[in-house]
């Protein structure tokens, strides 16, 4: 299904139970293909955000997925399109094997047995991670947990992948190898992340997020290198940008 | 005495496969099946779709929290066994369910508990020490109208209970089963479980505590209690208090009396507790004769004053809940409802 | 205690004839393997004597160690106290009068008979359940589990328990770890009363609790997200081969022989 605008959210605001407004009439559009990252410091609503992606929050104001109103006749389909990767690969890995996790979505989705086990293979194969069909996750480590956690998403051909904190926690070879799987990704990809090395090297759009409110939407080299907007949100410009440093590739 | 110390699990209530007679095992196994198919269905029409991941993930929290551990004076250690907690906390469906989950576990990957007579442990520690932690909670919560002592004295005297009656099945089920004469199952499985229980006791407690202060709304009792005019209910709980006193006051002295023999006919006379009520249970087991029981016997005892504890804690809660209850009437009346 | 979550995994990995054999056949085979003993009659020494060759002969075909599956088997024994003292209870000819804890007692031979036959009944029913533990990885168990009619729900929350129970644990280890850090105490001896430390525990145990309530929210919100609509499903499992059939035959006639046998008696 082609659409000119995959993610369109439109005056979006969201208040905890509590009270606290998370989100202030958040703007958005995204367009397929795209590769936008999301940064802003903690607290600023970047999870919640996502979160009303495949209608898991319902907040006030528009949010349409792949031209569909994320309301409740639409949201099997939705969640089918937008692949969600949190950010605890222990809580999206919470089937017995590895096999199952990534069997879930296709399973759920209706599919027969065999285009099941089809995309399993194709999933695992993607992140590299076909060995470990029959493992048990709770044995794996945190870079394999979280390859596995984008297969499992995977399984179902969405068309969107949306991550949260990719690359936190990740020692510096397995941040590459995963680094190097998001550039392979195909998909429209939306992604939270304090990590602006990463931010740098992959994503070409960057939204600045801080107290519900979008702050910046635009090119990420002109975003990042903002010395004054970057300090202002509790960001830092990565030394890539810093004028009297090399540029480091990686 | 089994001395907990000897045994490597939290609580020397798992019973291994070979202990239990085939009858036995089968009679639990089908008591099991109803508790744990009503639970099923209970908690399933309250938590919807997410019962499979809440119940999982608290009963993995039981089985963890079980490792919490700290060292009661004596040498033994107290841990978690988990009944009360999971009731006060859950409701009892959900907590039989978590529980059960916890029995299965234990047996199927530490063989802590055979696989035959699961069902004879999930009927002791998930069912048993549920109902009873929970029955004994709300009595206790609806006694303190909101209070805050209710929570405390409920927690602990529904850990208490719970283990203490759940090891007193135990020991019921080795009876009949022919594994463990009455006489001898009965008192070391209570006189060990009375300690294990005040340890549960304290913990539950202490993690009450905690929830309370740091979430309210998930602790039932507390909020929305009905509560009629905040009447002093002095009496009330002076009833509830002198009954739970002496009833546990018997219960812990009873192996102490069992040297007068006259104490003992006393007490058992005055509970309606004579011969007959001890005879019933033996005659089942056929070709057995117990060495020594009759009144004098600890077992005796130690049988009739829990049940006769139980009995006057019933009958104290029932008196205390309907003096409450016309006060109430006394006092709406007054205003005019 | 703590080191028995690391042990979580009773699976020791294998390719033995047994390690290969369906799970549904290894569960309901190691099942009448308990029952049988258990209905086996004390004192039918022939037939405990078939039994325990049988046992035998299973831990070697799984290649899994006889001092492993004994070592395993021992967390049964110290529950044998439990039956010790039938052997002073059960009627029959006496073999020894002795006085304990100012009793009389007196051991009978029917009572030693019993004892030892509860011991071995025990013994052996352990024995076989570390080797259906130990030779199949634990989603096996649970496919076993569905299979045998229980509850798709009961086996599903089974299954989530087994899963997270590693997780939390890992978050008991570091509260733990971070109490002990701060219990330090001059000479030795441990502070605070019962109550202040059951009360410190407890209180680890409620955040733990509301850390766990937390967590499966979240996972419930994953659930979601890959499209999970509360009903449990899962893949068909792949059919019992011809030789799964065969071996459960083959144990079953065992088990029959013994139980004639042991009859006899």
């Amino acid at each position: 299904m082609a659409v000119e605008i995959c993610i369109d959210v439109q005056d979006l605001s969201y208040a905890y139970h509590d009270g606290r407004q998370a989100l202030r009439g958040v703007n958005l559009r995204v367009r397929p293909g795209e590769k936008v990252a999301l940064v802003g410091p903690n607290g600023a609503g970047k999870s919640t955000l996502l979160l009303h992606l495949n209608g898991i929050l319902r907040g006030d104001g528009g949010v349409r997925v792949m031209g569909q109103a994320v309301t409740e006749p639409n949201l099997a389909r939705i969640r089918a399109q937008v692949g969600l990767v949190f950010q605890d690969p222990d809580d999206q890995l919470f089937s017995p094997t590895v096999f199952e996790d990534v069997a879930f979505g296709p399973l759920y989705a209706g599919l027969p047995e065999e285009e099941i086990r089809r995309r399993v293979a194709w999933a695992l194969a993607q992140v590299g991670a076909e060995p470990y069909a029959e493992r048990v996750s709770h044995h794996l480590s945190l870079g394999e947990k979280k390859r596995i956690a984008i297969a499992s998403v995977l399984s179902m051909e969405p068309e969107i992948l949306v991550l949260d904190e990719p690359t936190a926690g990740l020692d510096p070879r397995t941040r590459r190898r995963l680094i190097g799987l998001l550039q392979k990704l195909s998909q429209t990809l939306l992604v939270a992340t304090h990590d602006l090395w990463l931010v740098a090297e992959v994503f070409p759009r960057t939204v600045v997020l801080d107290e519900g409110q979008v702050i910046a939407d635009g090119p990420t080299e002109e975003l990042l290198a903002d010395a004054v907007l970057m300090g202002a949100h509790g960001l830092e410009v990565p030394h890539c940008y810093l004028p009297h440093a090399e540029r480091h590739h990686g | 005495m089994l001395a907990s110390g000897i045994l490597p699990s939290p609580a020397p209530m798992h019973i291994p496969d070979g202990f239990l007679s085939i009858v036995v095992s089968a009679i639990c196994w089908v008591l099991t099946a109803v508790g744990v198919g009503v639970s099923l269905w209970r908690s399933g029409k309250t938590l919807g779709g997410r019962q499979v991941p809440l119940m999982g993930v608290l009963a993995a929290f039981i089985f963890a929290a079980q490792m919490l551990n700290f060292t009661v004076a004596g040498g033994t250690s107290g841990h978690l066994i988990g009944g009360a907690l999971a009731a006060i906390l859950l409701g009892p469906w959900a907590g039989i369910l978590t529980l059960t989950t916890v029995v299965a576990i234990q047996a199927l990957v530490f063989q802590d508990g055979g696989l035959l007579v699961m069902g004879a442990n999930i009927l002791n520690m998930g069912i048993i020490s549920v109902l009873v932690a929970y029955g004994v909670y709300r009595g206790v919560t609806a006694l303190a109208r909101g209070q805050r002592w209710g929570l405390f004295v409920g927690g602990f005297s529904a850990a208490w209970l719970s283990v203490v009656i759940a090891s007193v099945a135990t020991a019921i089920q080795l009876a009949f089963s022919g594994t463990s004469p009455l006489g001898v199952a009965l008192p070391a499985m209570a006189g060990v479980h009375v300690l294990i229980g005040i340890g549960e006791g304290l913990i539950t407690v202490g993690a009450l505590a905690f929830v309370a202060a740091a979430r309210r709304d998930l602790l039932p009792a507390l909020s929305g209690v009905e509560g009629g005019p905040s009447d002093k209910p002095v009496r009330g709980l002076g009833w509830a208090a002198v009954g739970l006193t002496i009833a546990l006051a018997v219960t812990l002295f009873a192996p102490l009396a069992s040297e007068y023999p006259d104490g003992l006919e006393r007490v058992a006379e005055d509970l309606g507790f004579g011969e007959a009520a001890l005879d019933a249970p033996y005659a089942i087991i056929p070709d057995y004769v117990f060495p020594g029981l009759s009144e004098e016997s600890p077992a005796a005892t130690i049988l009739a004053g829990i049940v006769g504890a139980l009995i006057v804690a019933v009958l104290g809660l029932g008196i205390a809940a309907a003096v409450a209850r016309l006060r109430k009437r006394a006092v709406l009346q007054e205003i005019g409802d | 205690m703590g080191l028995r979550i690391h042990a979580l995994d009773a699976y020791r990995s294998g390719d033995s004839l047994v390690h290969r054999l369906d799970a549904r056949v290894k569960l309901v085979l190691a099942v009448l393997f308990i029952a049988t003993a258990a209905l086996t009659p004390d004192g039918a020494w022939p037939a405990y004597a078939l039994l325990a060759a049988l046992a035998l002969g299973v831990i070697l075909l799984s290649r899994l160690g006889v001092g492993f599956v004994y070592r395993r088997s021992a967390v049964a024994l110290p529950f044998a106290l439990a039956a010790v003292t039938v052997m002073f209870s059960t009627p029959g000819q006496p073999l020894l009068v002795a006085r304990i804890l100012g009793w009389d007692v007196t051991l009978s031979d029917a009572g030693l008979v019993r004892f030892v036959s509860i011991v071995l009944k025990s013994w052996l029913s352990v024995q076989m359940a570390v080797v259906l533990t130990a030779s199949t990885p634990f989603p096996g168990l649970l496919q076993a589990m569905r299979s045998l009619c229980l509850p798709k729900v009961l086996v599903a929350i089974v299954g989530f328990a087994y899963r997270y129970i590693f997780v939390i644990a890992d978050e008991v280890m570091r509260m733990m770890r971070a109490r002990a850090a701060r219990s330090g105490s001059r000479e030795g001896r441990g502070g605070g009363s019962v109550f202040w430390r059951a009360r410190v525990t407890g209180g680890m145990a409620g955040n733990l609790f509301l850390r766990s309530i937390a967590r499966s929210e979240r996972i419930y919100e994953a659930m979601v997200a890959r499209g999970y609509d509360g009903e449990v499903r899962v893949l068909r499992p792949p059919s019992l081969q011809l030789g799964d059939v065969l071996v459960a035959l083959l144990f079953v006639l065992v088990l029959g022989a013994v139980q004639a046998l042991a009859q006899l008696f």
